[in-house]
């Protein structure tokens, strides 16, 4: 579903984020991006919902190349892509409800389809209970469970994860990646950068090890290694 | 465009306004005051206009012709003014008629009247009337150099002084409300900018939402355009019931001065500066939001 062709990335203040990345993720796949920081793991994640533009190399997502799309299209390739953040990025003036309606919202969809979509991704993510506290009310763990319900509420493809449970213990981050399971079990396609090595290690999914910009291991049901 | 989008366009517009309440009223009353003083500037230059064209418009020349004329030279003579270029009205008064138009000023006093009669001692007389004031001094000139007059009449130095006047206070007005324009464009961007930033986080995460750049700009336009229609809605009575209460104290005490009365000037002149402050609000928002939309 998603290829990268020979893609290289070098940041305007000369930074080489990434050199020569050949690629290729399958239709409901869940996959772990690991590395050190700085190796390239989120500029790899922003080629593919086109935050960031390859300097050399072609990025097709779903068919499309991503890198010769239109401006205008860019929105449409980003309602596929669920994307779910270390630091939740939730609206804090904003209800869970709210927040989780708003992806819909700024797709343009109808009242009834918002309040349809809404409980049944509460629902996926444990939270129906809450739909009327704000961010701040919340434990981080049920912050980051809003970002996965609004990630998921227009019924994504690919769900990108940079590093979900980064600011989370490591109980709450189990209950995390189970929800993340489920969502891959529906079908959606999961990519997940993270520096959390036991939660690698046990899940056996495959993992994509990133040093220096260049993949230097890609095995299924690998573990987080120590040169990683 | 589906009813909840534009619904929700309006709702954000106005949450946004409420949310930055102080800031909101800040811009608003700026607004006001500059389209206040705007339309302020216009309604004294649509009236010394108005003055400056009525005043124009009556001066005329008088011509006092030597005595013992016949009627053949002042037929010549009258010829020759009307051929004059910038002529557009010339009207002989004689001895007759100008002792007549003098019983009718001193209708009163008829003892000085009635030692006239015998001996009238006014001189026969052309008006002459130009196209345009600034016309007067030379055609008033070229008359005085013709052979049969005897002194020509203008009023030296008004007419002068009155176009100066005139002149300036449109050059004034002018800059006055270009320099205001800019102003309310200024600060409405201000306010937007403000706006804008104190939710740039939520921009970001509409974008990367897949929200399209017209969704994120629409709320934003139209909280411009809402603060520069209330400014314009505020200045806009004021001017009005302002303006009325004003005229009507003119017109007791001074009622010679020909005030712009007239509904229509007025509904014309506000209604224009309705338009205008939306779009000033819609130039301020747009300027700041431009910069913005690059996620």
């Amino acid at each position: 579903m998603i290829h990268f062709y020979g893609v290289s990335k070098v940041y305007q203040n000369g930074v080489t984020a990434l050199k020569n990345i050949n690629l290729h993720i399958r239709r409901g796949e869940f996959l772990f991006l690991v590395g050190p920081s700085g190796a390239g793991k989120s500029t790899l994640t922003k080629l593919i919902f086109r935050e960031e533009l390859p300097t050399s190399g072609q990025v097709i997502f779903n068919g499309k190349n991503v890198a010769r799309m239109r401006s205008r299209e860019v929105p449409h390739l980003r309602r596929k892509i669920g994307m779910v953040f270390q630091d939740f990025r939730l609206l804090p003036r904003k209800t869970v409800w709210e927040n989780v309606a708003f992806a819909l919202e700024v797709t343009g969809a109808s009242r009834r389809d918002i309040r349809r979509r809404v409980p049944e991704v509460l629902q996926l993510v444990g939270l129906s209970g809450k739909a009327d506290m704000l961010p701040d009310q919340l434990s981080g763990g049920e912050q980051q469970r809003v970002g996965i319900a609004r990630a998921m509420i227009n019924n994504p493809v690919l769900l990108v994860a940079d590093e979900p449970t980064g600011n989370l213990d490591p109980e709450t981050a189990w209950e995390l990646m189970n929800i993340f399971q489920e969502i891959n079990a529906r079908g959606t396609t999961i990519i997940m950068a993270t520096h959390a090595r036991d939660i690698v290690d046990r899940m056996k999914k495959r993992v994509v090890a990133l040093n220096a910009g260049c993949v230097v291991r890609d095995e299924i049901g690998g573990g987080y290694r120590d040169e990683d | 465009m589906r009813i909840s989008t534009i619904g929700y366009y309006f709702a954000e517009a106005f949450r946004s306004l409420v949310r930055n309440s102080w800031l909101s009223l800040a811009s608003v009353g700026t607004v006001t005051v500059s389209l206040l003083i705007l339309g302020c500037s216009l309604l004294l230059v649509l009236n010394a206009d108005r003055v400056a064209t009525t005043l124009e418009s009556s001066v005329e020349v008088s011509v006092f012709l030597h005595n013992g004329l016949n009627q053949d030279q002042v037929n010549a003579l009258e010829e020759k003014i009307r051929a004059l270029p910038g002529v557009s009205q010339v009207r002989f008064i004689s001895k007759a008629q100008a002792l007549a138009e003098m019983r009718q000023s001193f209708g009163g006093q008829k003892d000085v009247l009635a030692s006239l009669d015998k001996k009238n001692p006014l001189p026969d007389a052309f008006r002459v009337k130009t196209q345009r004031a600034d016309q007067v001094i030379g055609v008033a000139s070229r008359i005085q150099a013709m052979s049969g007059v005897d002194e020509v009449r203008y009023g030296q130095g008004v007419v002068e002084k009155l176009l100066a006047i005139t002149h300036w206070i449109r050059l004034a007005g002018l800059a006055a409300m270009i320099a205001l324009a800019a102003a309310a464009v200024f600060l409405i961007s201000t306010t937007i900018r403000m706006s804008v930033f104190t939710r740039r986080r939520e921009i970001s995460i509409m974008k990367y939402l897949g929200a399209t750049n017209w969704f994120v700009r629409f709320p934003f336009l139209l909280e411009g355009m809402v603060l520069g229609l209330i400014g314009a809605l505020c200045a806009a009575l004021l001017v009005y019931f302002g303006y009325f209460s004003l005229v009507r104290r003119i017109g007791e005490t001074l009622p010679f001065i020909p005030l712009i009365t007239g509904g229509r000037y007025l509904q014309a002149m506000l209604g224009g500066l309705t338009v205008l402050g939306l779009l000033i609000g819609a130039l301020g928002s747009t300027i700041s939001i431009r910069r913005f939309l690059n996620v």
